[in-house]
């Protein structure tokens, strides 16, 4: 399918802490043999952020499907895909990273969302059209936080 | 022998815990015919916890009683320009709608097309009672519906998608298997490859319609096949079919089939 195509996503990447509305670039990233090496943004991901934002049911959302120990104090674990203890043990950051991105590039028939691509999509609703459920920097974030579920 | 009559005690009463637990696990499925999607047909009761099952098993205490009430009591109202309620040409609905609600989505050979028990009523409506034509998820049109369909308690539901309502069954299974909205999911990512996980506090069912109208805690009221649908593409941020539209009849007719065999549970009681 995708494979090894580098795919230019436009996502409006959203700033965050400016009291006007900036004007943001699209985010590319290329995608090398099923993995997203190099990061979405500048800025480092923030594991605290990344743990807030894992969480938030209208963002990542992540324990709907999956469980993890470290997050013991949430209430109702999902069982759909497998436990996140130990996730950055099983994959290196750019495999990780291109499962949250788009997780079809790695498993074809998954339920899992793609959480940083923006379009392609078959009747979406008015209010997401051309907009992806994480942004660049929640990716990270994300990514960050899984890094610390050794 | 203080103490071993204590652990014998004790053994005995974690095993009937265990083997109570195995016993609430074990979920009633149906063999489906060759060739069939799923390998178990299983009703989406086998998935609720028992106090919802208690209440759905309870007339006096099932809600959704109160529409199967207010529809019996219209079954025999008079409308409309004819002067007819239902009761004047179908009499007895006991009798009269026995196995109706088992066959719906049925092909109907005026229109062209399988029409839903909702869409049934209310042909019939407007062209032997010449009665106005109840809305989608209206009281009257819930209560008539759930009361009909309520006659075929216990019996299989017995859908038919052959001759020209195949077409259409072939359209619901694109649209059951047609990944949609942002979270990109498909009927078939939670109700086919998942059906038996939790996501979050819900258990995943198949997904089945055998007992629709079904009485749902969420909208503290019952509620019709369609208006599940709908809220199903909500949640994955999609652009939902409109209730009534070809497209959630043709889906209705096709889950139906996965569904063959499965006792008619209306009003069934989920979360």
């Amino acid at each position: 399918m995708k494979l090894n195509a580098t795919r230019l996503v436009t996502a409006l990447a959203v700033a965050v802490g400016f009291a006007l509305p900036v004007c943001a670039a699209p985010v590319a990233f290329e995608v090398i043999d099923k993995t997203i090496p190099k990061s979405l943004t500048m800025e480092a991901g923030d594991p605290g952020r990344g743990k807030k934002a894992l969480l938030n049911r209208k963002q990542g959302n992540c324990l709907a499907c999956h469980s993890s120990s470290a997050l013991k104090d949430q209430p109702f674990h999902g069982e759909v895909g497998p436990s996140l203890d130990g996730v950055s043990g099983r994959w290196k950051e750019a495999e990780l990273r291109m499962i949250l991105v788009d997780s079809k590039v790695v498993f074809e028939d998954t339920i899992m969302p793609s959480f940083y691509i923006a379009d392609g999509y078959t009747r979406i609703a008015k209010k997401f059209m051309g907009k992806t459920i994480l942004t660049a920097q929640q990716v990270e974030d994300i990514l960050a936080y899984l890094n610390q579920l050794k | 022998m203080k103490k071993i009559l204590m652990l014998a005690v004790a053994t005995a009463i974690g095993l009937a815990i265990a083997a109570s637990a195995k016993a609430e696990m074990k979920r009633v499925a149906i063999k489906p015919p060759n060739g069939h999607a799923l390998s178990e047909i299983i009703s989406g009761y086998e998935y609720r916890s028992k106090e919802t099952k208690v209440l759905q098993d309870d007339d006096i205490q099932n809600p959704g009683f109160i529409w199967v009430e207010q529809g019996e009591e219209l079954w025999s109202q008079t409308d409309g320009s004819a002067g007819k309620s239902c009761a004047s040409c179908h009499d007895d609905a006991t009798e009269s709608m026995a196995t109706v609600g088992t066959v719906y989505p049925k092909w109907d050979d005026k229109v062209g097309k399988p029409v839903s028990l909702e869409q049934r009523i209310n042909t019939c409506r407007k062209d032997n009672m010449g009665a106005k034509p109840w809305k989608w998820e209206s009281g009257p049109l819930l209560s008539m519906t759930t009361y009909v369909r309520h006659q075929s308690r216990g019996k299989p539901v017995n859908v038919s998608a052959e001759g020209p309502a195949a077409s259409w069954a072939e359209r619901g299974k694109k649209l059951y298997y047609q990944r949609v909205g942002q979270l990109d999911m498909a009927c078939s990512s939670c109700h086919e490859d998942n059906y038996g996980n939790r996501i979050r506090a819900d258990m995943l069912s198949q997904g089945q319609s055998n007992g629709f109208p079904t009485y749902r805690f969420k909208w503290q009221k019952i509620g019709s096949i369609h208006r599940r649908f709908k809220g199903c593409m909500k949640n994955i941020r999609a652009t939902p079919y409109k209730v009534g539209s070809d497209e959630f009849v043709a889906l209705e007719l096709y889950l139906a089939t996965r569904g063959v065999g499965l006792p008619v549970e209306t009003p069934a009681v989920r979360n």
